[in-house]
C-alpha cells in the first residue's frame, strides 16, 4: 500500500524537480570548471592545454608570489579599481543628487543616463579609442580648437596617461549604473527627519552629511560591492582601448592571466592566477551577501 | 534673486551631464556617417559636409572590394541575437522555476543554496574558461553558437535565480494559499496565479539577461574564431586590429551594436531602475 506523502513532503519534492535544472547546470558549468581550475593549477604546464604535465603542488602560486610582474599587474588593478570606483561613486551621487533636486529636465536627465549603460562595453571602449586616436581624435581636435594644447598628443602611448585614459571611458559606461541606483534609494528616504533636523537649525551640509549619507548607507554599499567586484576582473575595455600597452602599463591582474594562459600557454600559472581572482572575488561575494542577505528580512 | 540664481546653476549643471554622456555618443554617429576623407580630415570636421550612409550599405548590402569584417558583420549580428534571445529564453524558464521552489516550498537548504548560487555568479568567466575550452574541444562545441549558449549559463543563470527570487519573495502569500484553498495543486496554482502577477518581474530579469548575453566579450573572444558564431563584439573589436582606414565600418558597427540594447533598455526604461534596485538593493 503506497502512503501518502504529507503536504511538506509533497512540496519538498516537486521543489526538488523544480530546482534540479538549475542544479544540473550550475554544477556542470561552474562548479565543476572552477574545481577543474583549482587542479589545474596545481601542475606545471607551460606548453598548451594538450602538453605534459607534472604535479608541483603549489608550485605556481609561490612562481606568482614571488614575481615582479605579477605585483606590477596587482598593483595597477587596484589602482583601476580605487581610482575608477570612487571617482564614479562621488560623481554617481553627485548626479542622483542633482536629479532628486527636480532641476528643469531631471526627467531628461534620467532617461539619458540609460544610454552609456546600455551600451555594449566593447562599443564603448572602441568610441574612447577613436576619441583618443593621435592623428585624428576627436579630443585632440576639440583641446586644439578650444587652445589647450597646441599641438596633437598621441594620448594612447604614454604610459602614465593610459590607464587614466582606460578609467575615463570605464566612469562614462559605469557612473550612470550608481547615480540610477542612488536616485532610485534616494526616492525612497523619508523627508521628515531632514525637516525636522532643519527645524532644530541643521545646515544643507549637515543634514546631507549626518542624516541623507547614512540612510543611503545600504544602497552605496551594494553599489560599491558591485562595481569594486567587476572593476577588479577588468579586461573587455582595456583589451579594446589599449591591449595590455603602452609598455604593459594597462596589464591588470586579468588582462596578465590572457596573456599567460591564451598567449604564452602557460596553462598551469594561467589557472593558478585565475583562480587568485576567483578567491578575491568570492571574498567580495562574502561582503556582498553579508550586505544583502539579512536573515531577519527572509531576503 | 537667489532662486533664480540657485535654478540656473542647476540648469548648468544638467547641461554639464547631457554634454558628458552625449558628445561621445554624438561623435560615434558622425564618425559612422562621415566619408573616409572627412574622418582623416584637420581640422575636424564635427558636422559632416557630405554625410553617408555608405558605411551602412556596406553592411547590408555588401558588395566587392568591402572588407572582410563589414561584409560579415550583418551574421555576426544575427549570432549576437541568436545566442542572447537563447539564453534568456533558457534562463527564464529554469531560472524561475528553481527560485519559486527556493522561496515558496519549504525545501531543506534553501537559503544556502540561494547564497551557493549567489557565490556562483561572482565567478569570473576567466576562471572558468580552461576547463570550459577543453569541454568544448572535446565535444566538437568550438565556434559553435550552442557552446556559447551554454556557457552563457555559468552567469546568467545565477543572475536570474537571484533576481526572480527577488520578484516571487514581494508577491504575498496569501494569494498563494487563497488558490490551493480552491483547490489548485502547487503547479496549477505557479501557472495562474503566481507568473502572471510576475510579468514584471520576468520582463526586468529577461532584459538584463539578453543585455549582458549582448555584451558578453570574453566566452565570445575565446570560444569563436570564424562567423559561424563569432557575436558583434568580438567583431567590432576586430576592426580596432586594423588600420585607422576602417574607422567609419567600426563605427557603423558600433552604432549598430548599440541600438538594439539602447533601444530596448529606453523602452523599458521603467523595469530597469526597478530591477536595479530589485536586484541590487534589496531590502
Amino acid at each position: 500500500m503506497v502512503r501518502k506523502l504529507t503536504l511538506r513532503q509533497h512540496d519538498a519534492l516537486i521543489g526538488f524537480f523544480l530546482i534540479l535544472p538549475s542544479l544540473i547546470i550550475i554544477l556542470g558549468i561552474s562548479l565543476q570548471p572552477i574545481l577543474s581550475t583549482l587542479y589545474f593549477s596545481l601542475f606545471e604546464a607551460s606548453r598548451g592545454i594538450n602538453a605534459p604535465q607534472t604535479f608541483i603542488g603549489l608550485g605556481n602560486y609561490v612562481t606568482l608570489l614571488t614575481d615582479a610582474v605579477f605585483w606590477a599587474a596587482i598593483g595597477r588593478t587596484l589602482y583601476f579599481t580605487l581610482v575608477s570606483v570612487g571617482l564614479e561613486l562621488v560623481l554617481g551621487l553627485a548626479i542622483a543628487q542633482l536629479i532628486h533636486t527636480r532641476p528643469p529636465g531631471w526627467r531628461f536627465l534620467r532617461t539619458s543616463l540609460i544610454i552609456p549603460w546600455a551600451v555594449p562595453t566593447i562599443v564603448n571602449g572602441t568610441m574612447w579609442r577613436w576619441i583618443y586616436n593621435a592623428d585624428y581624435g576627436a579630443l585632440n581636435g576639440l583641446l586644439l580648437q578650444l587652445g589647450l594644447i597646441n599641438k596633437y598628443i598621441p594620448w594612447l602611448t604614454k604610459p602614465e596617461l593610459a590607464m587614466n585614459l582606460v578609467i575615463l571611458a570605464d566612469i562614462w559606461h559605469s557612473v550612470p549604473f550608481i547615480a540610477l541606483i542612488l536616485q532610485a534609494a534616494l526616492a525612497t528616504l523619508p523627508a521628515d527627519l531632514e525637516e525636522a533636523a532643519a527645524v532644530d537649525g541643521a545646515n544643507a551640509l549637515q543634514r546631507f552629511l549626518l542624516i541623507r549619507l547614512p540612510l543611503l548607507r545600504p544602497a552605496i554599499l551594494v553599489a560599491l560591492v558591485i562595481r569594486t567586484v567587476e572593476a577588479f576582473r577588468v579586461f573587455d575595455i582595456i583589451y579594446v582601448i589599449t591591449n595590455g600597452g603602452p609598455a604593459f602599463s594597462t596589464v591588470t591582474i586579468s588582462y596578465l592571466t590572457y596573456l599567460e594562459t591564451f598567449s604564452f600557454g602557460h596553462i598551469g600559472r594561467g589557472s593558478a592566477l585565475s583562480f587568485l581572482i576567483s578567491l578575491f572575488t568570492l571574498v567580495m561575494a562574502f561582503v556582498y551577501i553579508r550586505i544583502l542577505y539579512r536573515p531577519e528580512e527572509k531576503l | 534673486m537667489n532662486k533664480v540664481l540657485r535654478t540656473l546653476i542647476l540648469v548648468m549643471l544638467v547641461a554639464l551631464v547631457l554634454l558628458f554622456i552625449y558628445l561621445p555618443v554624438a561623435w560615434l554617429v558622425i564618425s559612422s556617417i562621415s566619408t573616409r576623407a572627412e574622418l582623416l580630415s584637420t581640422p575636424i570636421h564635427w558636422i559632416p559636409q557630405q554625410p553617408t550612409l555608405q558605411n551602412y550599405l556596406n553592411i547590408f548590402f555588401p558588395s566587392q572590394g568591402v572588407s572582410e569584417v563589414a561584409r560579415t558583420f550583418r551574421i555576426t549580428l544575427w549570432n549576437s541575437f541568436v545566442v542572447a534571445s537563447s539564453v534568456t529564453a533558457i534562463t527564464l524558464v529554469v531560472g524561475s522555476l528553481a527560485a519559486y521552489a527556493l522561496i515558496r516550498l519549504r525545501l531543506p537548504f534553501s537559503q544556502t543554496m540561494l547564497i551557493g548560487i549567489m557565490g556562483t555568479r561572482m565567478i569570473p568567466e576567466i576562471s572558468l574558461v580552461i576547463p570550459l575550452y577543453i569541454f568544448a574541444s572535446r565535444l566538437r562545441l568550438l565556434n559553435t553558437p550552442t557552446i556559447l549558449i551554454i556557457t552563457y549559463l555559468s552567469f546568467a543563470l545565477p543572475f536570474a535565480i537571484w533576481l526572480m527570487a527577488a520578484f516571487f519573495d514581494t508577491i504575498p502569500i496569501e494569494l498563494e494559499d487563497a488558490a490551493r484553498v480552491d483547490g489548485c495543486s502547487r503547479l496549477q496554482t505557479l501557472a495562474r496565479i503566481i507568473l502572471p502577477i510576475s510579468a514584471p518581474g520576468l520582463v526586468s530579469t529577461g532584459l538584463f539577461v539578453f543585455l549582458t548575453a549582448w555584451d558578453e566579450f570574453f566566452f565570445a573572444l575565446i570560444f569563436t574564431s570564424t562567423v559561424a558564431a563569432k557575436t558583434v563584439p568580438v567583431a567590432i573589436a576586430e576592426f580596432t586590429g586594423r588600420y585607422v582606414v576602417d574607422v567609419g565600418s567600426m563605427m557603423t558597427g558600433g552604432v549598430l551594436a548599440a541600438i538594439p540594447p539602447v533601444l530596448f533598455s529606453l523602452i523599458f526604461q521603467r523595469y530597469i531602475v526597478s530591477g536595479l534596485t530589485a536586484g541590487a538593493v534589496k531590502g
